[in-house]
């Protein structure tokens, strides 16, 4: 299990929020309950399995429903 | 296509406003009827597209946003060719938001700064023995890192070599230069004013001070109350149902015009932003302060607080003793002040470290022939003269004679609480100094201010005796105060305090208090920014700054009340629609969408007023 936390564009909406977060459970090797998506700051935080899935994958899917993201940092 | 539609909002936006006005113009002027309805149809069209991307986006992870309703709202007015209403609606909604995210990015402004202030790179000794930039996360733990004048300090660290003035401004809200040399102690995000420094990193990233301040106010600002969580849960249901009422007043009254109304008018925009915007406002205004607050729960119990409890020591009064009055006899007291600082600059005593602070800079003598006089004080032979340091049984031993004068100063000193340093030379009183743990100044007018904001009992408890701790109690004006108390009497205390109803702060230095902190309703920590305070506690005064007490305690009370008046306006005007669509015949969709619009911006702007917010 790695670490990510992804700083994203400005959320202006807190539908986004769970848009995102929905998005991000339904791809497999994320922990789900592990999905959190802040509105103020703008982040994402959650562990996934590196074997299942990369960042880049992570990073298509928020893409894919609109949102850029900024940075990601894996620990 | 998807992406390219929603990175252009703005220009479809701008597009569609003008269009919407080519079409009223027209109809007004020339009155071309062909022209106004084509406009409009593409308006919608383009206008529609984004909101229609992100309604599908959003259906596809099984949630019902915003978005969906507009969206059917807008395929409805297609239905029934009221491409007017279609236009506007879409038009206002992107407006709306467009606005919306303009006003949302400054309140959080406050927070960015802070944020902004991260160091980003630092200039590291590499292998080859030259320094390198690079960038903030290759850094680790024992690397030798070099800060030139004007830059950040990348890293927590020690200094290794050279010297300089560090502004700690970032970490301890304190804008006056520290002077830092070798051995010294370096923050990161604290800004090099001049000189060069050689530092070795002894934290890094999100493990420094910095660091955990930045997490802290982030996480502060999501965090959620009880409440939020409610609107949240409701928010999730709401729109559904909202769906779900359009489809049935259809299917009922065949009123198609009616159906999309409703779900235009039941967008749940104010509601839902409403208290995160106040919260994030009054969070960013606190840490702009030097007031860290953990989040909208802190803010709603601090808000309400009657009673508060103080630590004496390091809290109330500086923590330390040092030299409050003093009173010379004769003359040569430059003199005797020099022969006092060289006996006691042999001394440990912790009375002779303060009298020492209070001499400054003197002449130095050498001292002979020193003895220690058991519960006395010292007696040595300084420059040919006799001298004696130490309290008034010395001076009765060394036969000093004492003036009515000095025996009137000397129970005075005594009344206020002073531990007495007296000093003859060749058996003449020269020096009286009177020395103890100090109030810190502005603690008393700051006590008065926080009863004026309405906090009922202030209540100091200390492992002092009763005497001193009466002392200090009165020269405040405190309601109560309780000596010879160890840390879990006053834990003890509080939890009574809690008993009997009464809402709890207690206000520590979060080392030996911690207890306390956590069991009071709100734990305010007086953390000097490197202490574990920063995590156990509710609050956290930067700098140990008892002066910012006051303003978190009006900043936490505006902010629960802006949040009340937040959920007021949008409930309001969830109510007024909802009225006027029963009742009245001028609301449409048009006008729906105008003022759920206007409500969301009016919460936002009415959040932004506590960044501006100040104690009066």
């Amino acid at each position: 299990m790695k670490a990510a936390t992804i700083q994203l564009e400005d959320l202006a909406c807190p539908s986004c929020m769970q848009k995102i977060e929905g998005a991000l459970k339904n791809l497999d090797g994320v922990d789900k309950d592990t999905v959190k998506v802040s509105f103020n700051s703008s982040k994402v935080k959650l562990n996934f399995d590196e074997e299942k899935l990369s960042i880049e994958q992570i990073e298509d899917a928020i893409k894919k429903i609109g949102y850029d993201v900024v940075k990601s940092k894996v620990k | 296509m998807q992406i390219f539609i929603l990175k252009n909002k703005k220009t479809i936006t701008l597009i569609s406003g003008i269009l919407i006005a080519i079409a009223f113009i027209s109809k007004w002027t020339v009155g071309n009827m062909d022209i106004f309805t084509w406009a409009l149809v593409i308006a919608s069209i383009l206008g529609a597209a984004p909101i229609a991307i992100q309604a599908y986006q959003s259906l596809r992870v099984k949630v019902v946003s915003i978005d969906v309703l507009v969206t059917i709202a807008v395929l409805g007015a297609f239905v029934i060719q009221n491409y007017e209403e279609s236009a506007i609606v879409t038009f206002l909604f992107l407006f709306g938001a467009y606005l919306e995210q303009r006003t949302l990015n400054q309140t959080r402004s406050a927070i960015k700064e802070l944020v902004e202030m991260a160091p980003e790179s630092a200039l590291k000794l590499m292998e080859n023995g030259e320094f390198e930039e690079v960038d903030i996360d290759d850094v680790d733990v024992g690397d030798i890192l070099l800060v030139k004048t004007g830059a950040k300090v990348p890293v927590d660290g020690t200094v290794l070599s050279g010297e300089g003035y560090i502004n700690e401004a970032s970490i301890t809200g304190e804008s006056v230069p520290v002077e830092k040399k070798e051995g010294s102690k370096v923050y990161a995000g604290t800004i090099l004013d001049n000189g060069t420094i050689r530092i070795v990193a002894d934290r890094v990233g999100e493990d420094t001070t910095f660091g955990k301040i930045i997490e802290l106010v982030e996480e502060a600002q999501d965090s959620k109350s009880e409440a939020e969580r409610f609107i949240d849960r409701f928010a999730k249901y709401y729109t559904p149902a909202v769906l779900v009422i359009g489809l049935v007043v259809w299917l009922i009254t065949r009123d198609m015009e009616l159906a999309i109304t409703i779900l235009v008018l039941g967008c749940p925009g104010a509601l839902v932003i409403g208290v995160p915007v106040s919260n994030v406002a009054g969070i960013g205004n606190g840490a702009r302060h030097g007031v860290l607050l953990k989040g909208s729960e802190v803010i709603n119990a601090f808000s309400k607080l009657d009673t508060m409890v103080f630590d004496k020591t390091g809290t109330l009064t500086m923590g330390k003793p040092s030299v409050a009055e003093k009173k010379y006899y004769g003359d040569n007291i430059e003199e005797a002040l020099s022969y006092l600082a060289s006996v006691e600059r042999e001394s440990d005593h912790p009375l002779a470290k303060a009298v020492l602070e209070y001499i400054g800079e003197t002449e130095y003598y050498p001292v002979e022939n020193t003895e220690v006089v058991k519960g006395g004080g010292i007696v040595a032979t300084v420059n040919g003269h006799r001298i004696a340091v130490g309290n008034v049984l010395l001076m009765e031993r060394e036969k000093v004679k004492l003036s009515d004068k000095a025996k009137a100063d000397i129970e005075d000193f005594e009344k206020n609480g002073n531990s007495l340093v007296l000093t003859a030379v060749d058996g003449q009183l020269k020096i009286l100094m009177g020395v103890r743990d100090q109030i810190r100044p502005g603690v008393k007018e700051d006590l008065e201010k926080l009863r004026k904001l309405g906090v009922k009992n202030l209540i100091m408890l200390s492992g002092d005796n009763q005497g001193t701790v009466d002392l200090v109690s009165r020269q405040l004006g405190l309601t109560e105060a309780y000596g010879n108390m160890l840390p879990e009497d006053k834990s003890e205390y509080i939890k009574k305090l809690k008993e009997k109803g009464q809402i709890v702060a207690f206000v520590g230095d979060g080392v030996n208090d911690s207890p306390s902190l956590a069991l009071a309703d709100i734990g305010i920590a007086m953390g000097s920014g490197t202490d574990v305070a920063i995590e156990t506690s509710d609050v956290v005064l930067m700098n140990s700054d008892f002066s910012r007490l006051p303003h978190a305690l009006g900043l936490v009370k505006a902010t629960a009340r802006n949040m009340k008046q937040n959920i007021f306006i949008a409930v309001g005007v969830v109510i007024i629609l909802l009225a006027s669509v029963l009742f009245s015949d001028w609301m449409n969709m048009s006008i729906g969408m105008l003022v759920h619009e206007g409500s969301i911006l009016a919460v936002i702007l009415n959040g932004m007023r506590l960044l501006r917010y100040k104690l009066r």
